[in-house]
C-alpha cells in the first residue's frame, strides 16, 4: 500500500467526532428541522396579501364569518347559538345559530381566548385573518403523518412540502380568506389520517380520535358529506377485495356510530345522518358490516361449506330485501329526504344548469377547465398517475384508501372548480409517494454504485437481489449517469413547482377582491377602494334601520362593513326572495318601485364597472338575475333582454334591457361622462361599447352616493309623493 | 324668529340692568370678530380706567347666555404695544363670577388684574374668546350645487357692565361675498371686512344687535367625539391613537349627490364639502397610520421636516353637510421628546388636544396609559378637566396598566396646550415582560424534556409496553457493541499509523510498544464485549438483529487477526532488515483482504445503525 497522507490535526478531528451525531439522530434532526421549515413556509407564503395590502378579510363569505365571530367573542357562545339576525333577509331574518357551521368561528374565538389568556392583547380581526394560514401549517404536519402512515417518512416529508405550497390549497387559505374551507381541509385530512391509522392498528383509541376529527369536520364545513360517503365506499371496496379484518370492523363501527352521534350535536346538521339520502350509504355499509361479521361467525361455527353457502344466500337476500324495503318506506313516507340539488349537480354536472340557476350562477360552481387544473396542480398533475402506479404496486389498506380518495376527489374536482380544494391533499399525497419512491430508488442506485466503484467487487453482502445487481453492474456507467440525470430532472421539476406556486400565490390568490389594484400609467400602483368607500358611507350616512337592496353577492359585505339590513345575502337559502330582487332589478322602474316598497327598501346598491373596466359588475351578472327572477316569476322572460340571443347594452340592445331598473341605475348620467380619450361620452370600458340609452331619468329613485371610481352606486328610494 | 327673540331678550336686559357696577369704565374697546373659519374668535383690546376712589383688582366681562353657552375658550393677557419684543405672555387669571344685582341672562367672568388699579389708573389688556357652533347655516339645507350661507349674530356695541367711552368693531369674513348685514350708523364695508363704529360714550349694557349673513365654504369639521390614547412605553416610544367621530357641521345637504358633477366641477358642485383634513403632528412622528373600522384608508399624505410632520388625510368620501365619518389615526413619537424626570418622579409633557387644524371637538377624552407598575400618579392640566382612573390590559400585562382619563367638552385648537402626568416607575419593572416571555419558553422546553424522558405509560405490565422496554434495552446494548467495535477499529488505525511511522523512522521499538498497548486494549475490549453478547442472545426481541451483530463481531475478530498478522509481518521484515519492496510484496495480499474486510465491517455497522 502507498503511504497515506497523515492528518495533521488528529485531536481536533476527535473532538468533532465526539460531537458528531449518530446517523439516526442526524436523520431525526434533519426531519424535524425540515418539518419546522415547512411549517413556517406554509404560514408565510400565505401572507402576500397582508404585506401587499393590509390585514383584512377577503372576498364575500369571510365577511359573514368575521361578523359572526365578532358577535361570538362579544356576546358569548349561548347568545351566538341563539342569535336571530335581523340584519339579513329582511323581512324574514335568519336564525344564524341554526344555519351555519360554527366550527370556524368557535375555533377563531378559542384561539382569541387563549391568546388573551396568555396576555396577548390581539384584535379578533388579526386572529381571523391568520386562522387559515395557521391551519394550513397544521395541515402540513398532518400530511407528513399521513404520508408516513401510507408510505414512509420520506413520502411524508415530501407530502408536507408539496401541500404547503400547492396553489389548489393556497387559493382558499391565504391570510384573510377566513372561510370554512380554511379549517375544513385540515379537519378533513386529519379525520382521514386518524381513520387510516385506526384501520391500520385496529385500535379503539385511534378510531375514537377519528370520530372526534369527523365531529370537528362536521362542525366546520358542509364538505363533511364527502367523508361520510368516501369512508363507507372505502370499507365496501375493502370488503369486496377480501381485505375485511377485525381492525376494519372496529375502526368503522366506532367511527361511524360515535361520529354520527357527535355530528347530531351540530344544529345545522341535526338528524340528517339518519334522515337524509346523502348519508344513507354510510348507514347501509354499517349494517352490511354487521351482516358480514355475523356471517363470518356463522362460517366459523359451521364447518360444512354447503350448508354455509345456503345460509349465505338466504341471509344476503333477506338483508338486501330488508334494506331496500326500509329505504323505500323511508323515502315514500318522506322520513328520508331525497338528495339535494347540490348533491345531484355533483353527480350530474348538467343538472344545476337546467334546474337550479342559483347554483349555476356562482362562478366557483362551474366545471373545471383543464387550465385551472394545470394552474392549481402544476407537476402534481403528472406525478399523480405515477403515484397511483406506486400505490398499486405496493397495495395495502392505507394505499387503497389514498387511491380511492385521490380518484373520487379528482372526479369532483372536475365537476366543480371549488372542489379542487378537496382533491389537493390527495393529489399531494399520491404525488409525494411518486416523488419519494423515485428519488429513493435513484439514490439507492447511486450509492450502491459508488461503493461498488470503491471496493471493487463485493459479492452481495447484504443485497437481496443478486441478479438485478449483476445486471446493474454490467451497464454501470450508463445507469449511474442516467440516475444522476433523472435526479437532476426531478430536482428541476420540483424547483419549477416551487416557483410556479409562489408566482401563483403572489399573482392570483393574494388579492383581497374587495380592494382592487391596477397599474397606473407610470407603473405605480393604483388602488380602487370603492367597495369600502361605499360601505362606509352606508354605515355612516344612512339611518341605522335602513334596508339596502342589492344583488345577493354583496349582502354579507353590506351587513358586515356597512352595518345595514339587506334583503338578500350570500346565504342563498331562499330562492324566492332572491328571485324577487332579481325581478325588481329586471323590471321597469315603476314596476320595480312597487316591489321595492313592498320590501321596505330604502337604498338600492349596484356595482358598475363601466368607468374602470371592472368586469365582474352587475351588468355582467344581470342575465343571472333575469334567469333566477324568471325561474320564479314567469313575467320575466330572458329573451326580452336579448337580441337574437345576444346580450348587449349598446344601441342595438333590447328595449326592455335599455329601460330596466338595473340598466338605469348602472348607467344613470353615465351618458354625459367621458371615460376614455377619443371615445364618445358614455363609453362603457368594461364591455367596450357606447351605451344605448344616454338619457336616463329616474322617477322614484335618486342618486345618493357614487364612489370615486363609480364602482359602487347607491340610490335612495324617494318617499311616495303627496297625493295633494 | 330666533333673532327677534334675541332682540327682545337683549332689550329686557338693558331695561333691567342696574346702572353701573363699580366706578370702572372702559375708555377704549377694540373688538375684532374673526369669522374666517367655523370657529368664531373674538379678540378685544380693553382699556380700563378706575374713576372711583377704591382700589379695583378685578374686571368683569359679560357675555349673553347665548354666547356663553358656545364659549369654548377665554383668555385675557396684558396688552403689549406693537413693536415691542414679544415676551412670553402670562395669562391673567379668569374665573366665572356671579356678581349680585346682575341680570340673570348674562354670564360673567372676572379678570384679575396683575395689580390693583388706584384712582385714575388705567390698564390695557386683550381678551380672546373662542366660540364654537356660533355660525348658523341659513338655509339649513342646501343641495350639492348651492353655496353655504351662514349667519352670525352679535352686538355692535360692546356688552359690558361698565360704561364704554370709545369703541369700534371689525368683523372679518372669509371673503367678500356677503348676502346681507345689519347697517347701522358708521358702518363701513371694506372688502371682506365690515367695520362698525367708532361709537362713543355708551352707557353700560348697551346693546345693538347685528347679524351678518355671508358665504362660508370653510370646512365645518366637528369631531363629536375624540378619544385620544397616549400610551407610554419605556422602551422608547409614545404611541398615540386618536379615534375620531367626525361630522360636517354646516348646512345639511339634501337631494342628489352626483359624482359626475362633483368630479367635473368640484369647486362649484360641492363647494360646501370638504375633502381633506390637515394634522400637524409633532416632529419625528413615525409609524403613522390612518384607518377605520373596516380597514386601512389609502388616501393620505405625509410630509415631514425637522420642525413638524404634516399629515393630510382624506376621508373615504367628500364630506357634505351633515355627513359623518369615523376614523382612527395613530403614530409613534420618540419617548425622550416627551418624558422627563424631576425629583425622582417621571413626568410626561405632551399636548392635550388633537393635532388637526381648525377642528372643533365636542367631547374630548384623553387617556394616558402608563406602564404597568406605575404609582403615585398625578396630573397637572392648564384648564379644568374631568378626570378619573381606569386600567387597561395590554400585551403581557398581569394586572393591567393604570390609565388616567381626562375628559373635556367643547375643545378648540386653543386648548392644544401642554399638560403633565407625574408618576413613579421603577426601571426594573421594564424587564418584567421579557422575563415572563423567557420563563414561558423555558418552562415549555422543560415540559417537553420531561415529557420525552418520563415514562407515562399506564399499564406497565402490558405486552406491548414490555416489548418496547426490551427493545430499548436491546438498542442500548447494541449501541455499546457498536461503541466497542468502533474503538477496536480505532485501535487498528493506530496500529496502521505505527506501521507508517516505522516506514518513515524505522523505529522498531516504538512500533512494538504500540503493538503491546494495542494488544492489551483489544483484550480488554473483547472481555467487555462478551457479557453484552450474552445479554443479546438471551433477549427474545433481539432475535432479529442478533445474526447481524454476531456477524459483525466475527468479521471484526477476523479483521483484528489479519491486522495483527500484517503488523507482525512488517515488523519482522524490518527486524530482518528485508527490503521495503519485499515487505510490501508480502503484505500486499493481506492488505487487499484487510480493505475488503474493513469495508464489510463498515457496511455492517451502517446496517445496524439504520435499524
Amino acid at each position: 500500500m502507498a503511504t497515506m497522507p497523515i492528518l495533521p490535526n488528529m485531536p481536533a478531528l476527535d473532538l468533532i467526532k465526539s460531537f458528531k451525531l449518530k446517523t439516526k439522530q442526524q436523520e431525526l434532526l434533519i426531519r424535524v428541522s425540515i418539518l419546522c421549515l415547512v411549517y413556517i413556509l406554509a404560514f408565510i407564503t400565505r401572507l402576500f396579501s397582508v404585506l401587499r395590502y393590509e390585514s383584512m378579510i377577503h372576498e364575500f363569505d369571510p365577511y359573514f364569518n368575521y361578523r359572526t365571530t365578532l358577535y361570538l367573542t362579544q356576546n358569548g357562545f349561548y347568545d351566538f347559538w341563539n342569535w336571530f339576525d335581523y340584519e339579513s333577509w329582511y323581512p324574514l331574518g335568519r336564525i344564524v345559530g341554526g344555519t351555519l357551521y360554527p366550527g370556524l368561528m368557535v375555533t377563531a374565538a378559542l384561539i382569541y381566548r387563549i391568546l388573551h389568556f396568555l396576555r396577548f392583547a390581539v384584535h379578533i380581526r388579526e386572529v381571523c385573518v391568520l386562522t387559515a394560514p395557521f391551519f394550513a401549517s397544521n395541515t402540513t404536519l398532518v400530511a407528513y403523518f399521513f404520508g408516513k402512515e401510507i408510505w414512509d417518512t420520506g413520502a411524508g416529508l415530501v407530502a408536507a412540502i408539496l401541500i404547503a405550497i400547492c396553489p389548489g390549497y393556497i387559493s382558499r387559505s391565504v391570510a384573510g380568506s377566513y372561510d370554512n374551507e380554511g379549517v375544513a381541509i385540515f379537519a378533513l385530512l386529519f379525520t382521514f389520517y386518524l381513520f387510516v391509522k385506526a384501520v391500520n392498528t385496529g385500535s379503539l383509541a385511534w378510531s375514537l380520535a377519528s370520530a372526534f376529527g369527523y365531529f370537528y369536520m362536521v362542525s366546520a364545513w358542509g364538505g363533511y358529506v364527502f367523508i361520510i360517503n368516501l369512508i363507507p365506499l372505502y370499507v365496501l371496496v375493502l370488503l369486496i377485495t377480501g381485505r375485511y379484518s377485525m381492525r376494519l370492523y372496529v375502526a368503522y363501527n366506532c367511527m361511524y356510530v360515535l361520529g354520527m352521534l357527535l355530528a347530531m350535536q351540530i344544529r345545522f346538521v341535526g338528524f340528517q345522518h339518519v334522515q337524509s339520502g346523502e348519508h344513507m350509504a354510510a348507514m347501509g355499509v354499517f349494517f352490511l358490516l354487521q351482516v358480514f361479521y355475523f356471517l363470518d361467525w356463522v362460517k366459523h361455527m359451521l364447518s360444512d361449506t354447503k350448508l354455509f353457502q345456503a345460509f349465505l344466500r338466504i341471509t344476503v337476500t333477506c338483508a338486501v330485501a330488508v334494506g331496500a324495503i326500509a329505504l323505500g318506506l323511508g323515502m315514500l313516507s318522506g322520513y328520508i329526504s331525497p338528495w339535494t340539488g347540490r348533491f345531484y349537480s355533483l353527480l350530474d354536472p348538467t343538472y344545476a344548469k337546467d334546474h337550479i340557476p342559483i347554483i349555476a350562477s356562482v362562478s366557483e360552481h362551474q366545471p373545471t377547465a383543464w387550465s385551472s387544473f394545470m394552474f392549481d396542480f402544476h407537476i402534481l398533475l403528472f406525478l399523480f398517475p405515477a403515484g397511483l402506479y406506486f400505490c398499486f404496486k405496493r397495495l395495502s389498506d392505507a394505499t387503497i384508501f389514498i387511491v380511492m380518495y385521490g380518484l373520487t376527489s379528482m372526479y369532483f374536482a372536475g365537476v366543480m372548480v371549488r372542489l379542487i380544494l378537496v382533491a389537493t391533499p390527495a393529489v399531494c399525497l399520491v404525488s409525494a409517494i411518486a416523488v419519494s419512491a423515485t428519488v429513493k430508488n435513484l439514490t439507492v442506485l447511486l450509492r450502491s454504485k459508488n461503493k461498488g466503484v470503491q471496493t471493487g467487487s463485493t459479492k452481495g453482502s447484504s443485497s437481496s437481489k443478486a441478479s438485478s445487481k449483476a445486471l446493474l453492474d454490467q451497464s454501470q456507467p450508463f445507469q449511474k449517469n442516467g440516475a444522476i440525470a433523472l435526479l437532476f430532472g426531478a430536482f428541476y421539476l420540483l424547483s419549477k413547482y416551487a416557483t410556479h406556486c409562489t408566482w401563483v400565490t403572489s399573482e392570483a390568490y393574494s388579492s383581497p377582491s374587495i380592494v382592487l389594484a391596477a397599474r397606473g400609467a407610470h407603473g405605480s400602483r393604483v388602488i380602487f377602494d370603492d367597495y369600502r368607500e361605499a360601505y362606509f358611507w352606508l354605515r355612516q350616512n344612512t339611518p341605522p334601520d335602513a334596508k339596502v337592496m342589492s344583488w345577493w353577492d354583496y349582502g354579507y359585505q353590506i351587513t358586515a362593513m356597512g352595518n345595514r339590513t339587506v334583503i338578500v345575502d350570500n346565504n342563498t337559502w331562499n330562492n324566492t326572495h332572491i328571485a324577487t330582487v332579481g325581478r325588481a332589478m329586471s323590471s321597469y322602474e315603476d314596476e320595480a318601485i312597487e316591489i321595492m316598497r313592498s320590501l321596505d327598501v330604502d337604498y338600492v346598491l349596484v356595482v358598475f364597472g363601466g368607468v374602470t373596466g371592472y368586469s365582474s359588475d352587475d351588468i355582467n351578472k344581470f342575465l343571472w338575475m333575469v334567469r333566477i327572477g324568471g325561474g320564479v316569476f314567469p313575467v320575466i322572460k330572458e329573451p326580452d333582454y336579448l337580441v337574437n340571443g345576444e346580450y348587449r347594452v349598446d344601441k342595438g340592445a333590447a328595449p326592455k334591457m335599455l329601460n330596466c331598473l338595473m340598466y338605469k341605475l348602472c348607467y344613470y348620467r353615465f351618458g354625459e361622462m367621458l371615460t376614455e380619450y377619443g371615445k364618445p361620452p358614455g363609453y362603457d370600458r368594461a364591455r367596450g361599447v357606447e351605451i344605448g340609452n344616454k338619457d336616463i331619468k329616474l322617477e322614484h329613485l335618486e342618486e345618493a352616493f357614487t364612489t370615486s371610481n363609480w364602482i359602487v352606486r347607491i340610490y335612495k328610494v324617494k318617499p311616495p309623493n303627496n297625493r295633494w | 324668529m330666533e333673532s327677534s327673540r334675541f332682540y327682545f331678550f337683549v332689550f329686557a336686559i338693558a331695561i333691567l340692568a342696574s346702572p353701573a357696577l363699580s366706578d370702572l369704565l372702559l375708555s377704549k374697546v377694540d373688538r375684532r370678530i374673526y369669522l374666517t373659519s367655523h370657529i368664531v374668535r373674538i379678540s378685544s383690546t380693553l382699556k380700563v380706567e378706575n374713576a372711583g376712589p377704591e382700589m379695583v383688582s378685578e374686571v368683569l366681562l359679560a357675555f349673553p347666555e347665548q354666547q356663553a353657552k358656545n364659549m369654548a375658550y377665554l383668555m385675557a393677557t396684558p396688552h403689549e404695544g406693537k413693536g415691542k419684543v414679544k415676551n412670553p405672555v402670562v395669562a391673567l387669571p379668569v374665573e366665572v363670577a356671579n356678581p349680585k344685582d346682575m341680570p340673570p341672562a348674562l354670564t360673567f367672568f372676572s379678570v384679575s388684574l396683575p395689580k390693583g388699579l388706584a384712582e385714575g389708573g388705567s390698564f390695557t389688556f386683550d381678551v380672546l374668546a373662542v366660540f364654537t357652533h356660533a355660525l348658523r347655516p341659513i338655509p339649513e339645507q342646501i343641495t350639492q350645487a348651492d353655496i353655504q350661507l351662514v349667519l352670525y349674530q352679535d352686538s355692535a356695541y360692546y356688552l359690558s357692565p361698565y360704561a364704554v367711552k370709545a369703541q369700534s368693531l371689525t368683523v372679518k369674513l372669509p371673503d367678500s361675498r356677503i348676502e346681507s348685514y345689519t347697517k347701522l350708523e358708521n358702518t363701513k364695508i371694506h372688502g371682506s371686512e365690515i367695520k362698525y363704529g367708532p361709537y362713543e360714550n355708551l352707557p353700560a349694557f348697551s346693546y345693538s344687535p347685528i347679524a351678518v349673513h355671508f358665504e362660508s365654504n370653510q370646512p365645518f369639521a366637528v369631531a363629536q367625539e375624540l378619544v385620544r390614547e397616549i400610551e407610554i412605553s419605556h422602551w422608547g416610544n409614545v404611541q398615540i391613537t386618536e379615534h375620531y367621530k367626525l361630522i360636517h357641521g354646516g348646512a345639511q345637504s339634501k337631494g342628489e349627490f352626483s359624482r359626475l358633477d362633483f368630479q367635473a366641477r368640484p369647486n362649484v358642485r360641492g363647494a360646501s364639502a370638504f375633502r381633506y383634513l390637515v394634522a400637524n403632528l409633532p416632529p419625528r412622528a413615525h409609524s403613522v397610520y390612518y384607518r377605520d373600522e373596516i380597514g386601512n384608508i389609502s388616501t393620505s399624505h405625509l410630509r415631514g421636516d425637522s420642525k413638524k410632520t404634516e399629515l393630510l388625510i382624506e376621508p373615504r368620501y367628500p364630506m357634505f353637510g351633515g355627513w359623518r365619518t369615523a376614523f382612527t389615526i395613530g403614530y409613534g413619537l420618540p419617548l425622550q421628546d416627551f418624558l422627563y424626570e424631576s425629583e425622582g418622579k417621571r413626568f410626561l409633557n405632551i399636548t392635550y388636544s388633537s393635532p388637526m387644524v381648525e377642528l372643533v371637538i365636542d367631547t374630548l377624552i384623553v387617556k394616558v396609559v402608563l406602564p404597568e407598575g406605575s404609582s403615585d400618579i398625578s396630573v397637572a392640566a392648564p384648564f379644568h378637566v374631568e378626570q378619573w382612573q381606569e386600567t387597561k390590559i395590554s400585551h403581557l400585562d398581569i394586572d393591567g396598566r393604570p390609565v388616567i382619563v381626562l375628559k373635556k367638552t367643547n375643545v378648540v385648537p386653543e386648548h392644544n396646550q401642554y399638560f403633565q402626568v407625574y408618576y413613579r416607575f421603577n426601571k426594573l419593572s421594564m424587564l418584567r415582560e421579557p422575563l415572563m416571555l423567557i420563563s414561558g419558553f423555558f418552562f415549555f422546553f422543560v415540559a417537553c424534556i420531561v415529557y420525552m424522558r418520563a415514562d407515562i405509560s399506564i399499564s406497565k405490565s402490558s405486552a406491548s409496553y414490555l416489548a418496547k422496554h426490551q427493545w430499548e434495552e436491546v438498542q442500548a446494548v447494541i449501541q455499546q457493541v457498536q461503541n466497542i467495535i468502533s474503538r477496536c477499529l480505532a485501535i487498528h488505525d493506530k496500529l496502521e499509523a505505527s506501521l507508517r511511522d516505522l516506514y518513515r523512522t524505522g523505529d522498531i521499538q516504538a512500533c512494538k510498544a504500540a503493538r503491546k498497548a494495542a494488544d492489551s486494549v483489544l483484550k480488554e475490549l473483547s472481555r467487555e464485549l462478551k457479557p453484552l453478547l450474552t445479554t443479546l442472545q438471551s433477549s427474545p426481541s433481539a432475535a432479529q438483529i442478533l445474526p447481524k451483530v454476531e456477524e459483525l463481531v466475527a468479521k471484526e475478530r477476523e479483521l483484528q487477526e489479519k491486522v495483527m498478522v500484517k503488523h507482525s509481518t512488517v515488523v519482522d521484515g524490518y527486524e530482518k532488515k528485508s527490503g521495503a519492496r519485499d515487505i510490501e510484496n508480502r503484505v500486499a495480499l493481506q492488505q487487499q483482504k484487510l480493505t475488503a474486510l474493513r469495508q464489510e465491517v463498515d457496511d455492517l455497522l451502517e446496517f445496524i445503525d439504520e435499524i
